[in-house]
């Protein structure tokens, strides 16, 4: 038996038979980073002889009595999730040397669980990007091509669950940082609700946009991971005080009767159609499952975008202000006095994308420009907060691709911004309107690279896309029928 | 959407960064290629619509004002990348 094979509740199935104990399945991770890392490149930091301790004590504690049903699962975590003791990077030269001084909220909940933290996973630098390739430390490799990226930001994320090196890990999703990777790499990933799971301790991009969320083997874990992870903060202003859910007894793998809308405008240029191919089958799927299907009109995808690209900026130009050499993070070895040592430690800290945003964004929200940009973006805001609510007077669950094609090569998009954003069309919508949204394996192209369907639901119905994600992943058996190949493919 | 270079440096000025002149081209490029992709939001049908500033309806979220000793004063300085004593150190500002 392939330890690093089996999903998390096959694990706790396991663990709890007495055939696996927390030790044997932490080894067989550490064994598996060892062999894999190398060519997928996925860690900023690594925690092995940290995660083995850990483990041995756990066994001990598990003989003397009674675990949780998490203890001694080891666990990936994105980088820009402050981890108390443990570098939290963003993928930055601004924060190479920072460690936090104290934990993530969800952080907290892991630790409260006994869950073992494996290491800090690569990313775009501080969540922007779509690639992983805009990390300061390396380039990710996607499991199904290492010639190809894993999609971002929270690349390292995705493809340390898709190759095996993690049982499941924990992204951040601003822009469709957790879906689109999910997508590329061939594994569900989820943005919760806004205000479903506190943001303290998320280094933050964008705020009214970024929220944490699972990027799982399969929809089981995910809605475990979701469990675990959601609770309100007081820390956290925009978490919302609502009942702790169980997630899993959602999962009914039944959709009889569930109205799924299809918005035509998700499906026309652009998408490539082999993308176009496995989402029409998919959709066929559900009819077969009994599920009401509708095409409709949600033509808010091209404003989307848009709007997103100037307010996460506009965000992200403010949130970044904060890193000027003072208190923690990167200082310029060499300056004249105090506002040149902000400005030479900014410049050099922050990498080429990242500065891009900040000046967009700082462009965005001057004088002159704030009512043409700006304010436009807020009203759009609206309009698209409208539109998917109409929606959702009629449909359960709105159905698209997650990305318009499959993961690209390395390098191919890098040098071209705009075509990099053009990336997210399918995702943005979804945290403009601060809705959840599961991207679940649908297929994969002739070349064998994995193909994403994006679920959208209503505000804080995470239970009925797990539901619909469910139903259909257990009738598609995408982890029994397709896994990564580590090839090299040709460019 | 143009942009000149004043206006570049102006709001790299505004962002505290600086832009080395073998950038400015670049920078200018990828600024006018987002800035006329995002003008689609002025073709938009807002008409009379309110602005949103988050995704959450929560309003005013108060908690009680009240004073909280806070006394590892240690971790808040171990990333500083100067220090004295329980100070952050930074450059004369006052001429």
């Amino acid at each position: 038996m392939d330890i690093t094979e089996l999903t998390v509740h096959e694990l706790q199935e396991k663990l709890k038979n007495k055939e696996l104990t927390s030790y044997d399945i932490t080894k067989a991770y550490v064994d598996r980073i060892e062999e894999k890392e190398k060519d997928v490149q996925a860690f900023v930091t690594t925690l092995e002889n940290e995660a083995l301790e850990k483990a041995s004590k756990i066994e001990e504690e598990r003989k003397s009595g009674e675990v949780g049903i998490f203890t001694g699962i080891p666990i990936g975590i994105k980088d820009n999730i402050c981890t108390k003791g443990v570098k939290t990077t963003c993928s930055s030269k601004m924060l190479e040397n920072f460690v936090s001084p104290y934990d993530a909220t969800v952080v907290e909940k892991l630790n409260k669980e006994r869950i073992i933290n494996l290491g800090k996973l690569n990313m775009d630098e501080f969540a922007m990007g779509g690639s992983t390739e805009y990390s300061y430390f390396k380039k990710t490799r996607n499991p199904w091509d290492l010639n190809k990226v894993p999609g971002g930001s929270s690349g390292g994320s995705a493809a340390a669950v898709a190759a095996n090196m993690v049982p499941w890990a924990l992204g951040s999703d601003t822009g469709g940082s957790i879906r689109q990777p999910a997508s590329f790499c061939g594994v569900v990933g989820l943005k919760p609700t806004y205000g479903l799971v506190s943001r303290y301790g998320l280094v933050a991009f964008a705020s009214s946009l970024d929220q944490i969320g699972p990027i799982t083997k399969d929809v089981y874990d995910s809605a475990m991971l979701l469990n675990i992870i959601t609770g309100h903060d007081e820390r956290d202003t925009t978490s919302r005080n609502i009942e702790k859910k169980d997630y899993t007894k959602a999962l009914k793998n039944d959709v009889k009767g569930l109205k799924i809308g299809v918005p035509k405008e998700f499906f026309g240029e652009g998408i490539n159609e082999e993308v176009k191919e496995k989402l029409e089958e998919a959709i066929e799927t559900y009819k077969e499952l009994g599920a009401e299907i509708e095409e409709f009109s949600l033509d808010i995808a091209k404003y989307s975008l848009a709007t997103y690209y100037i307010i996460a900026c506009a965000e992200a130009s403010s949130n970044l202000g904060r890193f000027d050499g003072i208190r923690y993070g990167y200082r310029a070895k060499e300056f004249k006095d105090l506002k040149d040592l902000y400005r030479k430690s900014r410049s050099e800290g922050f990498g080429e994308e990242v500065k891009r945003r900040i000046i967009l964004g700082t462009y965005v929200l001057s004088s002159g420009y704030y009512d043409a940009y700006y304010k436009k973006a807020q009203q759009v805001r609206t309009l698209v907060m409208n539109e998917f609510n109409k929606a959702f007077q009629k449909y359960d669950v709105i159905l698209t691709p997650t990305s318009p094609t499959v993961a690209f090569d390395i390098g191919s998009k890098s040098n071209n911004p705009l075509e990099m954003y053009l990336a997210d069309i399918c995702t943005v919508s979804v945290n403009i309107a601060g809705l959840p949204g599961i991207s679940v394996p649908c297929g994969v192209d002739k070349k064998g690279m994995p193909i994403g369907m994006q679920l959208i639901g209503n505000k804080f119905e995470e239970e009925t896309i797990l539901n619909a994600a469910y139903t259909f992943e257990q009738k598609i058996k995408f982890r029994e029928n397709y896994k990564p190949t580590f090839r090299k493919g040709e460019k | 959407m143009q942009v000149s270079k004043e206006e570049l440096l102006h709001i790299a000025k505004l962002a505290d960064l600086e832009i080395n002149e073998n950038e400015i081209d670049n920078y200018l490029a990828n600024l006018e290629d987002i800035l006329n992709f995002a003008n689609i939001v002025n073709n938009a049908p807002v008409e009379g619509l309110d602005i949103t500033i988050g995704a959450n309806e929560a309003k005013n979220v108060f908690r009680k004002d009240e004073v909280k000793v806070f006394t590892d004063n240690e971790s808040l300085l171990e990333n500083a990348p100067d220090k004295d004593q329980n100070m952050f150190r930074i450059p004369k500002v006052i001429e």
